[in-house]
This record gives structure tokens, sequence and C-alpha cells, in this order.
């Protein structure tokens, strides 16, 4: 709390003895506007100009609903695949030793570390009907590459590290005290880990989850070459934007961005209150 | 590693999770990786080299380095101060600062290169007014700079400030009140106990810089020789049919990401070892 005297000064920061203050705030106050606010707010200015009407017309046309259904449905999904398997990863790593530990856990981050488009032909490659997987998969009536299928593979791809990530140091500072308490009380393995360590890790997982999937629905570059791309049925909402640019439609382009700017917002504060409602949980 | 049984799985449970986790890993991470470098070698040695060697793959190199050596400085300085304002203050609004430097990270690609579309493009608010001044920004290298600076714009900043709110500030405290003045006390208190979590974030950064794809794409204008970033180029040879130059291309973008991901390694090592000295 700010002492009398430096409210009747003015200051409206504690008093420290450090300097810089004045130097690094303003420095980086002034960076983040003219670099990330004031673009980002050209997209609700020129939204706004639209008008409504116009702004429903293109921004929830048939084609832009399903590019929504499209990116926010396979997003969920390979959350879910991520959120099974990064959590099944996770345990793996924090619990168990075995050779190769190391790599394994730095292989996990590979997706932050490659460019999406290397990621998207790579893919597209293993996928594709002639591919290492896709020419056994092929045969049995499954095809991945150019279908909703590839999407999900190339966002499973992109989530993974974010919900391992996530549940990793939660599951590492989850007290040993409290499975032997459950084991001591005739509880099963099973059961410990359903009712004591599933809901210890719920909101870690939780926000990997969010994380992976807001991820997901903006993503491009590794979706794009594994998509197909087919208006209405395999084109992402990114992809319609890029679309709606090539053809000079700027009030296209800005209503879909600002609907998908929107829902991402609501994601971020989700995922917000998620954190903050599990460090509260830890407190307690 | 003294759990009773009663606190762990028994031995074939351990090992087909592991051998599950393993598998997953394998197919999702591992293969992808292992078929960009056996694309790119298809065809001999000498396709790669020749590929590689290509006059536009050459132009596609060094403007990705120059955007890299532009956009992750700046986001060197900006990470460093924003770090120090919220570490070594208090202030009323300080995380809605936090979660504003996060914002680009929610932002798709694409949206993050419209954005600077919409400002200054032929269309955009700015740009009658840079056509009539010559200044050209969308469709050249000072556009490609800007989406690529807004995308990497939280990755300094996110990896300095958990390690400088945890580092606290009574080293700089004690520093500042023996005489030293505010650079002195951030070069030679701050930045030697700061300097592998910056390396780090700045690995990062530089990954992303080098390998971004969707936000440049929107405002480069795919010129050959000229706007071409390294992943743009490897989107118009694949989209050619010319594979292995796509992989190629891709391929060494790939080792980018082989050596940021064993550097990041050596560094949390050293992390370990650096918290282990400090403790003693």
């Amino acid at each position: 709390m700010p002492t009398v005297s430096s409210r009747l000064k003015g200051h409206w920061r504690q008093p420290s003895v450090l300097p810089g203050f004045g130097l690094t705030f303003g420095l980086s106050l002034a960076w983040l506007t003219l670099i990330v606010l004031i673009p980002l707010a050209t997209i609700f200015l020129k939204s706004a100009g639209m008008g409504w009407h116009d702004f429903v017309a293109v921004g929830f046309s048939d084609r832009a609903l399903a590019a929504y259904r499209l990116s926010f449905g396979t997003a969920a999904a390979a959350g879910l695949v991520n959120a099974v398997f990064g959590l099944l990863v996770a345990w793996v790593l924090v619990r168990y030793a075995f050779p190769g530990k190391q790599v394994v856990s730095a292989l996990v981050d590979l997706p932050f570390a490659l460019p999406t488009a290397v990621a998207g032909i790579a893919l597209t490659a293993l996928y594709a009907p002639t591919g290492w997987i896709g020419q056994y998969l092929d045969p049995l009536g499954i095809k991945v590459a150019f279908t909703p299928l590839g999407i999900i593979v190339a966002l499973v791809f992109i989530g993974l590290p974010f919900v391992v990530r996530s549940v990793e140091p939660v599951l590492a500072d989850l007290g040993k005290e409290v499975e032997e308490a459950s084991a001591t009380l005739g509880a099963s393995r099973f059961q410990t880990f359903t009712r004591v360590i599933f809901p210890a890790i719920g909101p870690a997982l939780l926000t990997g989850f969010a994380l992976a999937f807001a991820r997901g629905v903006g993503e491009y570059g590794s979706v794009i070459f594994i998509s197909g791309n087919m208006p209405g049925k395999t084109e992402i909402a990114p992809l319609l934007i890029v679309t709606q640019l090539e053809q000079y439609a700027y009030d296209g382009a800005t209503a879909i961005a600002t609907v998908m700017m929107l829902a991402s917002f609501a994601i971020l504060l989700l995922i917000n209150w998620l954190q903050a409602a599990s460090r509260g949980r830890a407190g307690a | 590693m003294n759990r009773t049984r009663s606190t762990t799985e028994n031995r074939l449970t351990q090992a087909s999770l592991i051998a599950a986790a393993l598998a997953f890993l394998a197919f999702f991470l591992l293969l992808p990786l292992i078929a960009v470098f056996s694309e790119a070698l298809e065809q001999g040695f000498g396709a790669f080299a020749d590929a590689v060697n290509n006059p536009d793959a050459l132009a596609a190199i060094r403007l990705t380095l120059l955007i890299a050596m532009i956009s992750v400085p700046l986001n060197i300085v900006f990470g460093i101060a924003a770090s120090w304002a919220i570490t070594k203050f208090s202030f009323p609004g300080k995380s809605l600062l936090i979660t504003l430097i996060d914002l680009p990270f929610s932002v798709s690609p694409v949206v993050s290169g419209l954005i600077f579309v919409l400002l200054f493009g032929a269309h955009g608010l700015l740009g009658p007014w840079l056509a009539e001044h010559d200044v050209k920004i969308i469709f050249a290298v000072p556009g490609i700079v800007l989406a690529t600076v807004f995308i990497t714009f939280p990755f300094v900043a996110r990896e300095l400030i958990p390690l400088m709110m945890e580092q606290g500030k009574d080293d700089e405290e004690a520093a500042v009140s023996l005489g030293a003045n505010g650079w002195q006390t951030f070069w030679h208190v701050t930045l030697p106990n700061i300097r592998w979590g910056l390396l780090y974030g700045v690995l990062l950064c530089n990954a992303r810089a080098m390998g971004e794809f969707g936000a440049v794409s929107v405002v480069s204008g795919h010129i050959r020789g000229e706007t071409n970033t390294m992943p743009l180029h490897v989107e118009i040879l694949y989209n050619e049919y010319d594979f292995v130059g796509a992989f190629a291309v891709a391929s060494l973008l790939a080792l980018l990401a082989l050596v940021t991901l064993v550097a990041r390694s050596v560094l949390e090592w050293r992390f370990d070892l650096h918290h282990e000295g400090a403790r003693h």
C-alpha cells in the first residue's frame, strides 16, 4: 500500500529504492501499444465501421459458419486426444525411470520449435494415400490426408506440448503423502488415481486442453497442406481469411477475424479463470 | 525412488504405460521429423545440395536471417524492460499488463498478419498516406518484420518474468544501497542472474521468428528472391511439386529446431546447476 506521503506526492506505485521504473515501464507500455494494441484495435475499428447487417452477412455466411464449425470442432477433438495422451506422457515422464528419458522429454517440445509449414508438409508426406503411414490406412478405407481427420492429426502434433508442460509440474509437486493416505485407507491404485490424483491435476489438465484448443483454432501452417482446403468441407477459418484477402474482400476477412478473435479472448479469459481457480485450490 | 508398492504401479502396468507413451510420441513427433530428412535426401545428397544452393533458396535464407536479426534484438530489449518494470516494482494494473503481453499467443497467426494489412496495406488506414510518401510496408521487408515482432512479442518477457519474480529484488537493492547506479546494477547483478533464462527465451524467440509462416505469409506478397522467407519458400516449392527442394529447405529449418531443443536441454541442465550453486 502506498504511504501517505507518496500519495500526497501523487505516486501511484509503491516507492522503491531501485531506479529505472519510468524508463522500463514507459518503454514496455509504448512498445506494447505500438506493436500489439493499436494494430489489434484496427480490426475492431474496421468491424465497427461495417455496420451490423454487413458484418453478419460476411462474418456468419454459410461458408464462414462451416469454417468455424470445422476449426472449433477439429481443435476440440485434437485437444481431447492430447488431454489423454498428454497426461499419459506427463505421467510417464514424471513417475517412471527409463533409458532415454532426457531425449524423450526434449522431443516433447519439438512442436514448439519446428516451423509449422515444415510440420505440415512432413505430416502430409506421411498420411497421403501413398505416404509411409497412408499406404497402410488407404486399403482399410481410412483416409487421413485431405479430410478433417488430417486436420485433427496436424492439431494433435501442434497441441501436445501444451498439455504435457501444463500437467508435468503439478504432477511432480503432488505430495506422496496423499497417495499413501489413500492407500492406507484401503483404496486400490486405480481408486487412488481417479479419486485423489486426477482431481488434483484436473485444473492443470483443463488449462493444457484450453491452451491446445486455442492454438488449434487459429493454427494455419501445419493444417493447410494436409487439409485439402475444400470450401465448406476442409476449409479452416484462418484459411478462409487468407482466401478473402487474396480476393481483396477486406470486409469479409475482417469480420471472420473478429469472430475468431472474440472467441479466442473468451478462451483466454477462461484459461485465466481456471488458473486462478487452481491456484486458489492449491493455496487452500 | 523408494515408493512403496501401494503408491506405485506394478512393473507390467509401468512397462505398458511407458510403451504406449513412447509409441504415441514416435508416431506423432519422431516420424514427421524423420520424414523431413528422408524426403530431403531421397534423391541423394547432390540433389539436396542443388536445392539449397539455388539463388531463390539462398535469397530466402538471407531474408530469414535478416528478419531474425532485426526482430529478436527488439524483443530482447522489450522483454528485459517489461520484466524489470513488472518484477522490481509494485503498481496497480500489473496483472493486466502481463495479460496484454501474452495477447499475441492467443491470436491466430493469420489474424496477426491481417491487422498489419488493415493498417498499412493499399486499402488500409494509413495506406494512402504511405503511398503518397512512397513508403512500402506491406509486401515488403518492414511488414514481415512487424508481423514477426508481433508474433514473437511475448517470448523473452514470458521466460524472464517468472525467473526474476522468484529471484526477488534483494540483490539489486543491496547493489543500489552500496552506491551502484541503475545500469551498473543491471549489468553486474541482474544480468548474471538471468543470463540462462534470457538465452533460453532468445532461442525460442529466434526459432519462432525464423519459422513463422501464417502471419508472414499474409504480409509478404510471396515475391521470389525478394519477400520470400524460408517457410514461404518451402510452401512455393511444395505447391510446384518440387518435393526434394521443399524438403531440403524444410530440413534446414528442422535442423534449427533440433539445435534449439538440444540447447534447451543443455540450458535446463545448467539452470539446475546454477540453482544448486546458489543454495550453498
